[in-house]
């Protein structure tokens, strides 16, 4: 009885979660608004390994996070929309959308030719946005306080309840995300990375399961780029840049496709070694950070990821003998 | 009217010849090492940056000043004999036969390495050497004026293709190049050192983008952040030309150089999209680019 509540997806999930919400009230500011950043960035990562399961890495996610964070911040500029689990919703379904309309067009290609395809899309995005002077241009424009259920909390309670907030958004898709990769179209993108042709010989379709995930990940990206979006109080185009949308791909690398928490652990370690770097060596942080990839993917090519699964298997297969 | 087309072709040719140098090592690394480089950008900031450095040196030695044109090219084989043993032997031979996209993300990680590195030693200053770009004077066509060394990157562009090509389809060497570009495997069998070939071949695409650092400089203000635009820019010029192609390298640079010189004379406001405008247009018609190679079905 307790071995299957402590093996429940739910039960690990909520208990993580409660865990993460209560720490909050005791670790400092800058590190709440950290762990925000980082959730942001981790459901970007998800949907890339959402992709990444049926064989597909996606160098645009800065396409969906862009178009995410432009949709939260001009709702709340000019429909007055500020309630920002509202708008983390709302930018989760448009994308999700502008995704299953190009979708259909970039899951005909594979491997590099899918990347380099994702890229272009986000960077026609951003030739464009930094030319519509009406939303800001290159500069951006800065989102109006958001409010949660009609409530504004006070300057120093939002970075928590924003964390809060993300930390429940994060816990809740990350249930769902498990039950979907253990569905049937869940596993049949396993098989698709294994060997396309076989899958569809068998008489499943590879291209509507690249469909289905690249729609949850324009979703997850959107929804990630709008809680970037209010948690920084400002958006630009720079959020739909190619080297955004790199340290996506790193941060899904860095975790791995076998595990969901490690995706937001790769973004939490990203994040720090960004932050720290910016504040210790604010001259030479993007080399710190080149050396902190080069160095984790040679030494763990499968992703933090892998040792959590083989944590996990060894620890289940104790407690069964 | 004719004016406007001339002017159009013109500095379309030029853009275009600087782009085809840029792409061509791209290209030429990924053809035969299967390896997307994104740290080519900053193989060409390097370059950039030591022609900075060494043409005023060059300038304070009182020679005759048509040699500086050799100064460029000693800066460029600098940086290439300098940044080939570090990335190829050192990093991206660790990630041979791995995910395209892997090691994509590792050139990655190079290039944000070699950002900082030329921050560094360079610091955050512009760097000038116009000296070279007044080699040649200037040139007239009906009422247009050219500076000639603007005009002599054409000639470096097309003298770059066709040695590359010459060398690559009628040397022995070359041949050797081609056969692991086919084979790696089969090849290494019937004796081809391929560790060798993949270095040589690095070399010569670290020299190219070097190369091209070093010719532009004297047309920019060198400084932090010149190599960004052109990452993305030859890589949409090799997207649309075919990984892996010369010819279209060719074709690509051609028609994204021409794009943007009739963006800038005719609709300003879509110049720094356009050539993200062919990429994906290209990439949704032709997704394998102009030139694509057959490729075997594996089942």
């Amino acid at each position: 009885m307790l071995r299957n509540l402590l093996n429940n997806i739910i039960f690990q999930s909520v208990f993580l979660m409660t865990t993460l919400i209560l720490m909050g009230i005791f670790i400092p500011n800058w590190l709440v608004f950290v762990v925000t950043k980082a959730i942001a960035y981790g459901l970007v990562g998800l949907g890339i390994i959402t992709l990444m399961r049926g064989g597909l890495v996606s160098f645009g996610q800065g396409f969906v996070f862009g178009i995410g964070g432009y949709s939260a911040g001009l709702l709340g500029v000019h429909a007055g929309l500020t309630d920002a689990i509202l708008l983390l919703f709302i930018s989760f379904i448009v994308t999700g959308l502008v995704g299953l309309i190009i979708a259909p067009l970039l899951a005909r290609y594979r491997d590099i030719f899918f990347a380099m395809l994702s890229l272009a899309f986000s960077m026609v995005l951003y030739g464009i946005l930094i030319k519509i002077d009406a939303i800001g241009g290159s500069d951006g424009f800065v989102l109006p306080e958001s409010t949660y259920f009609g409530i504004k909390p006070t300057t120093d309670y939002a970075d928590y309840v924003l964390y809060v907030v993300s930390i429940l958004v994060a816990g809740f898709v990350s249930i769902l995300l498990r039950y979907y990769y253990n569905s049937t179209p869940g596993l049949i993108a396993l098989a698709v990375r294994e060997n396309e042709l076989r899958v569809e010989y068998l008489g499943s379709s590879a291209f509507k399961v690249a469909v289905l995930n690249f729609t949850i990940a324009a979703g997850l990206g959107g929804m990630g780029g709008a809680l970037n979006g209010i948690a920084l109080g400002h958006i630009d185009p720079e959020f739909t840049y190619w080297t955004t949308s790199g340290e996506f791909v790193f941060i899904s690398i860095l975790a791995g496709y076998l595990s969901v928490p490690a995706v937001f652990l790769a973004a939490l370690l990203l994040e720090l070694v960004r932050s720290f770097s910016g504040r210790y060596f604010p001259d030479t942080w993007q080399l710190i950070l080149g050396v902190f990839l080069i160095l984790s993917i040679i030494f763990i090519p499968s992703g933090i990821g892998s040792f959590f699964k083989n944590f996990f298997d060894t620890f289940s297969k104790n407690k069964k003998s | 009217m004719i004016d406007e087309i001339l002017t159009i072709i013109l500095d379309g040719a030029i853009y275009a010849s600087w782009l085809f140098i840029v792409a061509l090592g791209l290209t030429f690394v990924f053809g035969v090492l299967k390896i997307l480089n994104i740290a080519h950008g900053g193989i060409y900031a390097l370059g950039a940056y030591s022609t900075a450095t060494l043409a005023p040196i060059f300038y304070s030695l009182g020679m005759p000043e048509q040699f500086v044109v050799l100064t460029m090219l000693i800066s460029a084989l600098a940086v290439a004999i300098v940044i080939t043993p570090i990335m190829e032997r050192g990093i991206l031979r660790r990630f041979y036969g791995q995910d395209e996209v892997l090691i994509v993300l590792v050139t990655y990680a190079i290039y944000l390495v070699l950002e900082d590195v030329q921050k560094l030693i360079w610091g955050m200053n512009s760097l000038y050497v116009s000296e070279p770009r007044e080699l040649l004077g200037a040139l007239e066509f009906g009422s247009l004026y050219y500076v000639g060394y603007d005009l002599a990157l054409i000639g470096l562009a097309i003298f770059c293709g066709l040695t590359l090509w010459f060398v690559l389809n009628k040397t022995q060497s070359g041949k050797i190049v081609l056969a692991v570009i086919n084979n790696p495997e089969i090849s290494g069998c019937m004796g081809v050192n391929i560790n060798k070939v993949y270095l040589a071949a690095f070399f010569v695409g670290a020299f190219l983008a070097a190369l091209s650092g070093s010719f532009t400089a004297p047309l920019i203000s060198v400084q932090v952040g010149i190599s960004v635009a052109v990452v993305i820019e030859s890589f949409a010029v090799v997207i649309i030309g075919g990984l892996g192609s010369i010819p279209g390298a060719v074709i690509g640079a051609l028609i994204i150089g021409m794009a943007r010189a009739a963006c800038v004379h005719k609709l300003p406001e879509a110049e720094i999209f356009i050539m993200y405008f062919c990429m994906a247009g290209m990439l949704i018609f032709k997704p394998k680019g102009l030139f694509e190679g057959v490729q075997a079905r594996k089942i």
